[in-house]
């Protein structure tokens, strides 16, 4: 009797000990969780989730208080990489069509521009150059397609090109796209 | 020398028909300027050249028409004289089929020469910039169809000294025939774009891969060298056996030395040149020629006259097509490149470039079309035949599944798209497909990645920015508010108040010092 | 003009499935014969009855999961993994066990985890393994080849019993069965007997079980032929017989009165069979080359393992179940080094 409670207690600490030691030894400094799903979002910051941009949404995430299905424009990938990262079950995008949407940067029709450089004060990453009583235009490079700054405009003279793809940035598209379909047709 | 070589090769590789001799029957022949060219911009590996001529110039052949606007970039040059009529998309050859910006160019008919730099034949006493300077002009890049500039990979200070130039004559792919008829006919040039080659990299000796259904073509380089006194060059026949000419299996198969995974020739010491390529190199240094024409291939049953042909850089494949006879009623597909690696085109309104060596116009029974796609069952035979050693099985797994990172596990990315996979594959599923959807996939995942980056970087500095300026206006405000307090302050204590509390002192200290009275104005 | 596309390389070499298929069946031909001639009628009536429910049962599982059906049958495969699981059955077996377990082969073992290419175990010994455990009785009731019983049932009688399931009139099941040697060796050795005194048995031949012997020839003839047309790879048969030629032959070492000699291990039971046309079905074997050399391997050890001191008479399905669900991670860490990687001795 003594022995097997004895042996059971060395057991014990002996355990207790291997774990302690491995949780200092093996520790992972890893990132704020906050950060590593900051680094998922497409850092369009253009709030259609319903946060002020993509790192307020990102920590409301990673306290849980906001679903992963709030970011159009990273679409079903970034749901899904958000789902693994964060130990959640996939689940829908909650706006569809605003995620099949193609990718597009703003345009500024610089004729009818007057120059009031409100969509300057919009533009979340500083991607819209000018000055007061100047036109204005998008730098396309570095444009992330918010649409934060077609509001503001006052003649409208915003709009939004959807990107095409060039031979450079052309895909591939999947084989069972044009191949298994036609032979299982 | 010859006695000493161990015979090497690489793992797997296919045999294929080479399909050679309906091509090579006739002499190269020279095909008229057509009368309109369409240079893409983008005709190498690396950044696209800037235009430097407008709508409307009229320019003399052999003139720029763009520049290389990067390290990693190739001059465009105007293959014969006439007007710059447009610059904007065209369509390009390219596997999409999008267009892309090209410099269209509306022949005048003179094909009159521009003023050229003079020849550089005692080159053996120039700098070896200068040299790479006038290859760089010339917009030479690398003619067996990676078309990578050439004046970037001659340079090779900084690297391990270069001790072998491996010149590429295998040309292993099925129906291409262009370097082995330039070899035929234009061996002595063969020669001399070797002998600039070896001075630029100071490489002791060059081995010439040559397959062994080359014959004509290895006799008449033998006999330029002869003729040449070239004792350092050395041309070595391999078997037949596809892709001999891929760049890593013919260092393997001359040298014995294998080109670490996405390491390049020159760390083992070596650089490699397609022969088409030396040709370039002697015509620029040698008569101060850019690079606005070369040898292609016309060849398939899609073709009447299949032959060899030297055409303007810019031609339509149409014009070069019914130059040489025009299709006949066998035509399915338009490849440009040969059938294992070549792409498939959806019409013949494309320019050849300084990377097409070869229109394949094949017939039904030549590129017959894919079996349906059946179920991998793991044979292995893509492992038996691949010259990289990858698992293709694997890779094409996770391809599927669009786990690209696992693909990356497997060595996508040192996969060379031989096709010899997917040749071999019983189950006939399209594996190099597989492979470039998912290398195009992880590259637009990085440009995405990058893009984001970028944007975090740009809102996080706008909102930092906000920030500083918000407390910069509260710091002035707060000085403003503090000045205007001190004010305030000070003039409180200015005389007026002073003099007060002076005058409450005294009548203190007059109260003190005399009996309580009763305190009339008139009283003192 | 308008030309069709699609990714290179536009070649396509002569390979199908069907045809690798088509070559096992040929392969399987001499050795079949074999079995037939030592074993009788029973044989082909069970192979008919399997492949036919093989084909049947498949074509049905693909009308359901929508797949193409004929498209999918002519690659030959159902009828590969009928052909390997009747040879592997007793040639008197009941008629609805060989239907049981072929059916058990292509819809479990095959179609429910995605159909060829996607099975993790070999059908055929999926299938054989549910009906050793299932009826112990009928699958071990083995007939003695025709050199030790002389005659063998007719075909008329061969159709009864396993059609009827009982002995024809006037006879007993002990009567016409016989033990297989891989059986008759076990039991006798564990009855205490010496090797020497078990091989004065009329059952034994040259190397192995008489008839056996020759039988596992002619697979061996027909796994060389697969060889030489690079159907499958030499590795998984020359490592799993090496091995358990090897392991064998150490224990004769030790004690040959206890212990046969190894080559009665290579010559008996399913060994030439499995190594060549059984532990070699690529969809559920190792793929790299040095996974392949492992998975053999082991199989030769588990097989001589089993048959020593397990509680079968025979172990090459059991083997080559177990190896499949070792083949993912055999594969895993036998990755081999790709071209221009550094050489893990020089690094």
């Amino acid at each position: 009797m003594i022995t097997a409670i004895l042996t059971i207690a060395g057991l014990a600490t002996l355990f207790g000990l291997i774990l302690g030691y491995s949780a200092i030894r093996f520790r992972v400094e890893g990132d704020p969780i906050a950060d590593q799903i900051d680094a998922l979002l497409p850092q369009t910051q253009c709030g259609q989730c319903g946060f002020a941009g993509c790192r307020p949404y990102a920590e409301a995430m990673a306290t849980g208080e906001a679903e992963i299905n709030r970011c159009p424009p990273g679409g079903e990938a970034t749901m899904i990489a958000l789902a693994e990262l964060l130990g959640r079950d996939p689940v829908a995008l909650e706006d569809e069509a605003a995620a099949e949407k193609p990718k597009s940067v703003a345009y500024i029709v610089e004729d009818e521009c007057i120059g009031c450089t409100l969509c300057i004060q919009a533009c979340p990453v500083d991607a819209i150059m000018g000055a007061a009583k100047q036109m204005h235009t998008v730098i396309t490079d570095e444009c992330t397609g918010c649409e934060l700054c077609l509001p503001p405009c006052p003649v409208e003279c915003i709009h939004m090109q959807p990107l095409g793809a060039t031979p450079q940035t052309w895909k591939w598209p999947y084989p069972a796209d044009t191949v298994t379909e036609a032979g299982h047709g | 020398m010859a006695d000493a070589r161990k015979d090497w090769s690489f793992h797997g590789g296919v045999h294929l028909d080479d399909h050679k001799a309906e091509s090579t029957g006739q002499p190269v022949r020279r095909l008229p300027i057509p009368d309109r060219l369409t240079l893409p911009l983008h005709q190498h590996i690396g950044l696209s050249a800037e235009p430097v001529v407008r709508v409307g110039d009229l320019v003399k052949k052999g003139q720029l028409v763009a520049q290389a606007s990067d390290y990693v970039s190739a001059s465009i040059h105007a293959p014969t004289s006439g007007r710059v009529v447009g610059i904007g998309p065209q369509a390009v050859p390219h596997p999409s089929g999008l267009y892309d910006a090209c410099i269209v160019i509306e022949s005048d008919g003179k094909d009159a020469w521009t003023d050229l730099p003079e020849p550089m034949t005692d080159y053996a006493t120039l700098p070896t910039a200068d040299l790479r300077e006038r290859i760089r002009w010339a917009g030479i890049v690398g003619l067996g169809g990676a078309a990578f500039p050439t004046a970037v990979k001659v340079n090779t200070s900084g690297q391990r000294p270069i001790d072998t130039l491996v010149i590429n004559a295998a040309e292993c792919e099925p129906y291409i025939t262009c370097d082995d008829m330039l070899m035929r006919e234009q061996a002595a040039d063969v020669v001399e774009g070797i002998g600039i080659l070896r001075h630029l990299v100071g490489a002791r000796q060059c081995l010439i891969g040559i397959e062994d259904n080359k014959p004509e073509a290895a006799e008449a380089l033998r006999q330029a060298l002869s003729t040449k006194a070239d004792t350092g060059t050395e041309v070595v026949v391999i078997p037949t056996l596809y892709p001999s000419g891929g760049e890593k299996q013919l260092i393997r198969l001359l040298t014995g030395r294998e080109v670490p995974s996405h390491g390049l020739p020159a760390a083992v010491g070596v650089l490699c040149q397609n022969v088409a390529t030396a040709v370039a190199v002697a015509d620029a240094v040698l008569r101060g020629r850019p690079l606005i024409e070369r040898v292609i291939t016309v060849t398939g049953r899609g073709v009447r006259q299949p032959g060899n042909f030297r055409v303007a850089i810019g031609s339509a494949a149409d014009f070069v097509i019914a130059q040489s006879g025009g299709y006949s009623d066998a035509v399915r597909q338009l490849i440009l490149g040969g059938p294992m690696m070549g792409f498939a085109m959806q019409h013949d309104q494309v320019p050849v470039t300084k990377a097409t060596n070869c229109l394949l116009a094949a017939a039904q029974d030549e590129v017959p079309a894919h079996p349906a796609e059946r179920p991998c069952i793991r044979c292995g035979e893509c492992v038996k035949v691949c010259p990289a050693q990858l698992l293709p099985q694997q890779i094409f797994w996770h391809a599927r599944a669009h786990d690209f990172d696992k693909a990356q596990d497997y060595h996508l990315f040192d996969c060379i798209e031989c096709g010899c996979c997917a040749y071999v594959c019983p189950a006939h599923i399209p594996l190099v497909h597989y492979y470039r959807f998912a290398k195009t996939e992880i590259w637009a995942q990085e440009r995405e990645r990058e893009k984001s980056d970028l944007a975090r970087r740009r809102h996080e500095a706008r909102v930092a920015r906000i920030e500083r300026l918000e407390q910069e206006r509260k710091a002035r405000l707060r000085q403003k508010k503090e000045a205007l307090e001190q004010k305030s302050g000070e003039s409180a204590a200015d005389p007026k108040k002073a003099a007060i509390e002076a005058a409450m002192r005294r009548v203190a200290a007059k109260k003190a010092a005399q009996p309580p009275e009763p305190e009339t104005p008139g009283g003192e | 003009m308008q030309f069709a596309t699609g990714s290179s390389p536009h070649l396509a070499g002569p390979q199908s499935v069907t045809r690798v298929m088509a070559l096992v069946l040929l392969a399987l031909v001499p050795g079949t014969l074999a079995m037939l001639w030592y074993f009788g009628w029973g044989l082909l009536i069970n192979l008919a009855i399997a492949v036919i429910t093989a084909v049947v049962a498949e074509a049905a599982i693909l009308l359901l999961r929508g797949r193409p059906v004929a498209a999918t049958l002519i690659d030959l495969s159902a009828v590969v993994t009928a052909w390997l699981l009747a040879l592997a059955l007793p040639p008197l077996l009941p008629w609805w066990q060989t239907v049981l377990g072929t059916t058990f082969a292509i819809v479990i073992a095959k179609q429910l985890f995605g159909g060829i290419g996607f099975n993790p175990f070999n059908p055929a010994m999926a299938g054989y393994v549910l009906l050793l455990v299932s009826f112990p009785v009928t699958m071990t009731r083995w007939l003695p080849p025709e050199v030790l019983s002389g005659n063998l049932p007719s075909l008329a009688d061969s159709l009864h019993m396993i059609f009827s399931g009982t002995p024809p009139a006037g006879q007993t099941w002990d009567v016409i069965s016989g033990a297989t040697p891989l059986d008759q060796m076990r039991t006798e050795l564990s009855q205490n007997r010496m090797i020497s005194e078990i091989h004065k048995s009329p059952l034994w031949g040259d190397f192995g079980g008489r008839g056996w012997e020759w039988v596992g020839n002619w697979f061996l003839l027909g796994g060389l032929f697969m060889i030489w047309r690079r159907v499958i790879s030499w590795r998984i048969p020359a490592s799993m017989l090496g091995a358990l030629l090897l392991v064998a032959g150490l224990f004769w070492a030790i004690d040959p009165e206890t212990h046969p000699f190894p080559a009665f291990h290579l010559f008996s039971g399913g060994a030439i069979l499995g190594a060549f046309f059984i532990a070699t079905d690529p969809v559920s074997a190792s793929t790299t080359p040095r996974g392949q050399l492992i998975y053999g391997a082991l199989i030769g050890v588990l097989v001589f393992i089993i048959r020593t001191w397990g509680g079968y008479p025979d172990a090459v399905a059991f083997s080559v179940l177990l190896l499949n669900m070792a083949a993912p991670t055999i594969d895993y860490y036998t990755q081999p080094r790709i071209f221009g990687q550094r050489k893990s001795n020089d690094a």
